[in-house]
C-alpha cells in the first residue's frame, strides 16, 4: 500500500522541514522555534509508533528511488531500524525540550536548531537505509550537519575541535566510500534485508572480502570511537552541552555502532564473517576500547571528559555483542544501543546542568553539588549507577546478556573483561557521587535561590534527565515485560539472527 | 531550406549571437535585452536537450549544403548534455549578473567605468555562449576552430573587463596562451585535411591510424587544446585570470570555458585507438593536477584563489579517468561527464557565491571573512554547498562522479586510479573547509553593515548550488540523456 512507503518519508521530513523553517526564522523569533521544534518532534514520535506497531504487525515498509542504473537508494523499515529510530526520536525530543531552555539568550540560535533537526533527520536516516550506499550517504550527511554543532560557540578551542573532528570523520568517511565501492565493484547491490549474498563470493574473493571488512569497519569505527580511531571524541566536548548528549547518545557515535551491527550482520551475516575469521579481531577490538575507554576516564579531572571516555568505552559494549555472535549476547549489544542511549543522555544533561547553573566543569570542584541541586544530582546517580551495572538498572541487563551470551560460545575469558570493567566504572563513577552527596562545598554557592525559595534551574532543564533516569531504571526493572527494548531486541533477533 | 523536423538545433547558436549584436547596438547598458536574451538561450538550449532525449540523435546540414562542403550542426547525448549544462550555468550567472552590475553601483565617480564594463559584459558574454553552444554542436572541424577563437576572444575581452592591473595582465597571458593553443589547433587541424581530405570531425576520428601526419595533426590538436583546457602543467595562467575577473566572469570561465576544451578533447580521445596507445598521459597529468592544485588552493589566502586553483585540481579529475573511457560495461563515460556539469554548477555557486562576500565586504582573505554568514546567509549556505558537491560527499552530482569513478576503477583493476581519487577527495575537503569554516564561523560580527548585495545574487547561487544537488538524486536522468548515440 502507498500510504505505508510515504510513511518513511514522512519520518524523515517530520523534522527535515521543521529544520528548513527555522534557518529562514528571525533570531528573535522565538515562539514560533519553539513551536516548530516541538511539532516536529511530536508528529515524528507519533509518526514512529505507527511504524513499529506495523513491523510487529508484520506490516513491510520500503521506498525505493533509482540512483544509478544498477543502484538504487533504499529506505526500509526493519525491526532494527526500528530500535534506532525509536531511541533517536524519544531522546531528540527530550534534547530539544532540554536545548530550548540551555541555550535562552545565547547568540545564533535558529543556525543551531536548524542543524539540530537535519542532524537528526540524517539519523534516522541511518537507521532506515536499506543498503550500504544509502548508509553511506546519510552517514556522511552526518558528519556535515553536526560540524556546525561542534563549533557552535565559535571559539578558537571550538573551531579546533571541529577541525580535529572533521579530519577524523571525513578520514573515516573516504575509508567507507572506498570500503562501498569496492564492494560494490564486486557484488553489485547488497540490500540489508537479504542475508548471505556474499557467500558465493567466498571461494574467489576471500582476501578481498577480509580487506572490504577492514575497511567499512574502519570508515565506521571512526565515528563509533573505537580505538585507536577516538581522538575527535573528547575534544567535540567543547561543544554545547545538548550537542554533546546528542552526540554521544543518538547521532554520532551511536550511528557509527550501528554501522559495525549492519556491516556485520547484514552484509556479510554471521555464518560468512565467521568463515572468514573477522569475528574474533573485531571481538578484540571491542574488549581492548572497553578497558582503555575506562582506564583513560579514570585520568580526567573534567567531567564531560570523563563521560566522554566513558562513552568510548561502554559503546564497544555494542560491538562486543555483535562481534561474540551468540543469540544472547547479539541481544546484550543490540539493546545496548538503547541502553547506554538513555543513561549516557541523562549525565550529559546532568553535567550541562552543573555547569550552567554552578559554573563547576571540573571533578573536582563538584564536592556537596548534591544538596544544591538534588534533582539533577539523583538523576546523575542514577544514570551512573546503570552504566556501572548495577541490578536492576538497564546496564545490568546489557552486561547480563553480554556475559550468558559469552559464556554460550565458550568464551569465558570475556567475562574478566567485563568484570574489569564495571569496576572501573565504579571506579570512575562512584567519586563523583560520593563528592557530591557527602562532602562539604568549598565555598557557597553563586547566585542565590529563586523567590521561590527553593529552585535549581529551569524545569525544562531538569525535566529531561529525571525523565531519563527514571526511564533507564524502568527498561531494567521491566526488562521482562512485552514493552521493554529487550522484548524488541529479542523479537529481533528471534525473527532474523537465530540459531 | 531548413528541415523542420530538426531546425531547432541552429537556435542555441542563433539566438544568443543575435542577442550579443543588439546588445552591442543599444546605447545605454542593455541589461534588459540582454537578460531577455539569455532566458530565451536557456530556453532554447532546454529544449534541445529534450528533444534529443525524446528523439535521439538531431543533425542539421546548414542551407541543404551537404558535407564535405557544407556545415553540419549534430547533437547527440553527449552534445545535448553540455548544451543543457551550459544553459542552466549559464543562466543563473545571467540573473546573476543584472544583480551584480546593480549592486555595484553607488552614485559616485567610478560609476561611469561600472555602466562601461556592464555595457561591453553582456554582448561578450552572449557570444561568448553562442560559441559555445557552436563548439558543443558542430561537425566539422573549422566550425569548431572558428567557434574555439569566438570562445577565446570573448573570454579574454570578459577577463579584461575589471580593467584593474593584476586582471589586464593575467587577460593578456590568457590572450597569448589562447593564440598559441588556438594556432596549435588550427595547423593539426590543416594536417588532418591533408590526410583525410575532410574536415567532418566523425570522418577524421574515424580514420585515425598511427600513421605519421596524423600522429602529428593530433599532437598538435591535443596540445593546443590541453594548453587552452589548463592541464597541469600547463595551468600556469588559469588562476590570476579567473580569479581578477569580475565575478560572474570567474563563474563562466572556471563552469564554463574550460569545458568547451575539455569536450573537444574528450570527443578526439574517446577512441580505443588512442586510449590503448597514450591513454595514460592525460590520465598521468590529470593526477598531478590533482595533487598540485589542492595543495596550491589551500595555501592560497584570497578565497576566489582559492576556488580558482580548486578548478586547477578539478581540471585534473576531467582527465584523470580517460583509461576508464574503455570500459567495457561504458560507464567511463558517463563517469566523465557526470564529474564535468557537477563541477560547473558547484563551481559557477561557488565564485558566484565568493563574488558577493567581496562585494559585501570588500575583500576576500580567507581569515577575515568570519561572520558574513549573518549578512549573507544564503550565499554562504550556496558556497558550502557548491564546497559539498567538490568533495565528492553525498547528496551531490560530485559524490555520484566519484562513486562512478571508483566503482569503475575497481572493476578494471585500476588501484592507483581509485586510491588518487579518493586522497584526491580527502585534499578537496581539506581546502573547501579552510574557507568554508571562516564563511561558516559562528562569530558574530560587531556591527551590522548595511547589505549591499542584491538578493538575486545570493539566490541565484543557491539556486546553481541546489542544482548540483540534485544532481546528486536523479541521476538517472543526464545519464539517459547521455546514453543518447
Amino acid at each position: 500500500m502507498v500510504w505505508q512507503n510515504w510513511l518513511l518519508v514522512a519520518i524523515l521530513l517530520s523534522s527535515m522541514v521543521p529544520g528548513l523553517i527555522i534557518f529562514s526564522l528571525a533570531e528573535s523569533n522565538r515562539g514560533w522555534r519553539t513551536a516548530l521544534n516541538i511539532l516536529g518532534a511530536t508528529v515524528k514520535m507519533i509518526l514512529v509508533l505507527v511504524m513499529i506497531v506495523g513491523i510487529y504487525q508484520g506490516r513491510r515498509f520500503a521506498v525505493h528511488l533509482r540512483l544509478l542504473p544498477d543502484i538504487e537508494l533504499v529506505l526500509r523499515a526493519d525491526p532494527l531500524s526500528a530500535l534506532f529510530v525509536a531511541l533517536s526520536s524519544l531522546l531528540w525530543l527530550l534534547t530539544t525540550i532540554y536545548a530550548i531552555a540551555y541555550l535562552e539568550d545565547s547568540p545564533n540560535r535558529s543556525h543551531f536548531f536548524g542543524y539540530f533537526s537535519l542532524c537528526v533527520t540524517v539519523t534516522i536516516g541511518i537507521a532506515l537505509a536499506g543498503n550500504l550506499l544509502t548508509f553511506l550517504f546519510f552517514f556522511e550527511m552526518l558528519t556535515l550537519t553536526t560540524y556546525p554543532l561542534v563549533i557552535h560557540r565559535g571559539t578558537p578551542e571550538a573551531m579546533a575541535a571541529g577541525r580535529v573532528y572533521l579530519l577524523y570523520t571525513l578520514s573515516g568517511g573516504l575509508l567507507l566510500f572506498f570500503g562501498v565501492a569496492w564492494l560494490h565493484a564486486l557484488a553489485g547491490q547488497i540490500d540489508f534485508s537479504r542475508q548471505g549474498v556474499l557467500l558465493p563470493l567466498l571461494a574467489e574473493h576471500r582476501l578481498s572480502l577480509i580487506l572490504i571488512f577492514a575497511v567499512l569497519i574502519a570508515g565506521v569505527g571512526v565515528k563509533g570511537a573505537l580505538v585507536p580511531l577516538h581522538g575527535w571524541l573528547p575534544r567535540a566536548m567543547v561543544a554545547p552541552a545538548p550537542v554533546s548528549a546528542l552526540l554521544h547518545a543518538v547521532a554520532v557515535v551511536k550511528a557509527g555502532a550501528f554501522g559495525i551491527m549492519r556491516i556485520v550482520l547484514d552484509v556479510y551475516g554471521l555464518p560468512l564473517s565467521r568463515e572468514l575469521g573477522l569475528l574474533m579481531p573485531l571481538l578484540l577490538l571491542a574488549a581492548i576500547t572497553i578497558i582503555h575507554g575506562s582506564l583513560l576516564a579514570l585520568g580526567q579531572d573534567n567531567l564531560k571528559r570523563r563521560l566522554a571516555y566513558s562513552t568510548v568505552s561502554q559503546v564497544s559494549y555494542i560491538a562486543l555483542g555483535i562481534s561474540i555472535g551468540s543469540p544472547l549476547a547479539i541481544m546484550g549489544g543490540m539493546v545496548h544501543l538503547v541502553h547506554q542511549g538513555i543513561m549516557k543522555i541523562t549525565l550529559f544533561f546532568c553535567a550541562g546542568n552543573i555547569a550552567e547553573t554552578l559554573e563547576i566543569h571540573d571533578i573536582s570542584g563538584m564536592n556537596g553539588v548534591g544538596r544544591r541541586m538534588p534533582l539533577t544530582m539523583g538523576a546523575f546517580t542514577l544514570a551512573a549507577m546503570g552504566m556501572i551495572g548495577l541490578p536492576p538498572m538497564a546496564g545490568f541487563v546489557s552486561k547480563w546478556y553480554l556475559g550468558l551470551g559469552a559464556i554460550d560460545q565458550g568464551m569465558e575469558w570475556l567475562i574478566a573483561v567485563l568484570v574489569l570493567s564495571t569496576l572501573l566504572n565504579a571506579a570512575y563513577f562512584l567519586p563523583i557521587i560520593h563528592r557530591a552527596w557527602f562532602k562539604e562545598p568549598a565555598a557557597p554557592w553563586p547566585g542565590t535561590p529563586g523567590p521561590t525559595g527553593f529552585r535549581e534551574c529551569h524545569w525544562m532543564l531538569v525535566a529531561p534527565p529525571i525523565l531519563t533516569a527514571l526511564l533507564s531504571l524502568l527498561v531494567g526493572l521491566l526488562a521482562n515485560s512485552g514493552l521493554s527494548p529487550l522484548a524488541w531486541v529479542r523479537f529481533i533477533v528471534a525473527t532474523r539472527y537465530g540459531p | 531550406m531548413i528541415s523542420p523536423s530538426s531546425s531547432w538545433l541552429i537556435w542555441p547558436i542563433i539566438v544568443p549571437l543575435l542577442g550579443a549584436v543588439l546588445c552591442f547596438l543599444a546605447g545605454k547598458p542593455p541589461r534588459r535585452t540582454g537578460l531577455l536574451f539569455a532566458v530565451l538561450t536557456g530556453g532554447a538550449s532546454l529544449v534541445l536537450g529534450w528533444q534529443v532525449l525524446a528523439r535521439g540523435i538531431e543533425s542539421h546540414a546548414l542551407g541543404a549544403w551537404r558535407p564535405p562542403l557544407g556545415i553540419s550542426l549534430r547533437a547527440d547525448g553527449a552534445a545535448a548534455l553540455m548544451v543543457t549544462m551550459t544553459a542552466v550555468t549559464g543562466l543563473a550567472v545571467s540573473i546573476y549578473s543584472g544583480g551584480y552590475f546593480q549592486s555595484r553601483l553607488t552614485g559616485d565617480d567610478r560609476d561611469r567605468r561600472r555602466l562601461a564594463q556592464e555595457q561591453y559584459f553582456w554582448p561578450l558574454w552572449l557570444l561568448l555562449w553562442g560559441a559555445l553552444n557552436g563548439l558543443f554542436l558542430s561537425g566539422d572541424v573549422f566550425n569548431i576552430y572558428i567557434c574555439l577563437e569566438l570562445v577565446a576572444l570573448s573570454s579574454v575581452g570578459l577577463t579584461a573587463l575589471s580593467g584593474k592591473p593584476p586582471s589586464l595582465v593575467a587577460a593578456m597571458r590568457y590572450l597569448l596562451v589562447s593564440l598559441l593553443g588556438s594556432l596549435s589547433f588550427l595547423l593539426g587541424v590543416g594536417f588532418f585535411y591533408k590526410t583525410c581530405s575532410t574536415l567532418e570531425l566523425a570522418a577524421i576520428i574515424g580514420a585515425l591510424a598511427p600513421t605519421p601526419p596524423m600522429i602529428m595533426a593530433l599532437a598538435l590538436v591535443s596540445a593546443g587544446l590541453l594548453l587552452k583546457t589548463a592541464l597541469f602543467p600547463f595551468h600556469f595562467w588559469l588562476p590570476p585570470a579567473h580569479a581578477n575577473a569580475l565575478s560572474p566572469v570567474s563563474a563562466i570561465l572556471s563552469g564554463l570555458v574550460i569545458k568547451g576544451t575539455w569536450y573537444l578533447f574528450y570527443r578526439f580521445w574517446q577512441e580505443e585507438i588512442l586510449l590503448a596507445a597514450v591513454g595514460a598521459l592525460p590520465a598521468i597529468l590529470g593526477g598531478g593536477a590533482i595533487i598540485w592544485g589542492a595543495f596550491q588552493a589551500f595555501s592560497q589566502q584570497r578565497l576566489k584563489m582559492l576556488v580558482a586553483y580548486s578548478t586547477v585540481a578539478q581540471i585534473g579529475y576531467l582527465f584523470v579517468a580517460f583509461p576508464l573511457l574503455a570500459d567495457p560495461a561504458g560507464m567511463g563515460g558517463p563517469a566523465l561527464f557526470y564529474f564535468a556539469i557537477s563541477h560547473s554548477f558547484a563551481k559557477g555557486a561557488m565564485f558566484l557565491a565568493a563574488g558577493t562576500f567581496l562585494l559585501q565586504m570588500g575583500h576576500d582573505r580567507i581569515d577575515d571573512l568570519a561572520g558574513v554568514r549573518q549578512i549573507l546567509p544564503v550565499s554562504s549556505f550556496a558556497f558550502a554547498l557548491g564546497g559539498l558537491s567538490l568533495m565528492g560527499l553525498p547528496p551531490s552530482g560530485g559524490f555520484i562522479a566519484k562513486y562512478l569513478y571508483v566503482t569503475t576503477a575497481i572493476t578494471q583493476g585500476r588501484w592507483w586510479l581509485a586510491l588518487l581519487v579518493v586522497l584526491g577527495s580527502g585534499l578537496t575537503a581539506a581546502y573547501v573547509f579552510r574557507a568554508v569554516a571562516a564563511i561558516l564561523s559562528p562569530r558574530l560580527l560587531e556591527e551590522r553593515p548595511q547589505l549591499a548585495v542584491a538578493a538575486s545574487m545570493q539566490w541565484s547561487a543557491l539556486a546553481l548550488a541546489l542544482m548540483a544537488m540534485l544532481l546528486g538524486i536523479v541521476a538517472t536522468l543526464p545519464l539517459a540523456l547521455l546514453g543518447v548515440k
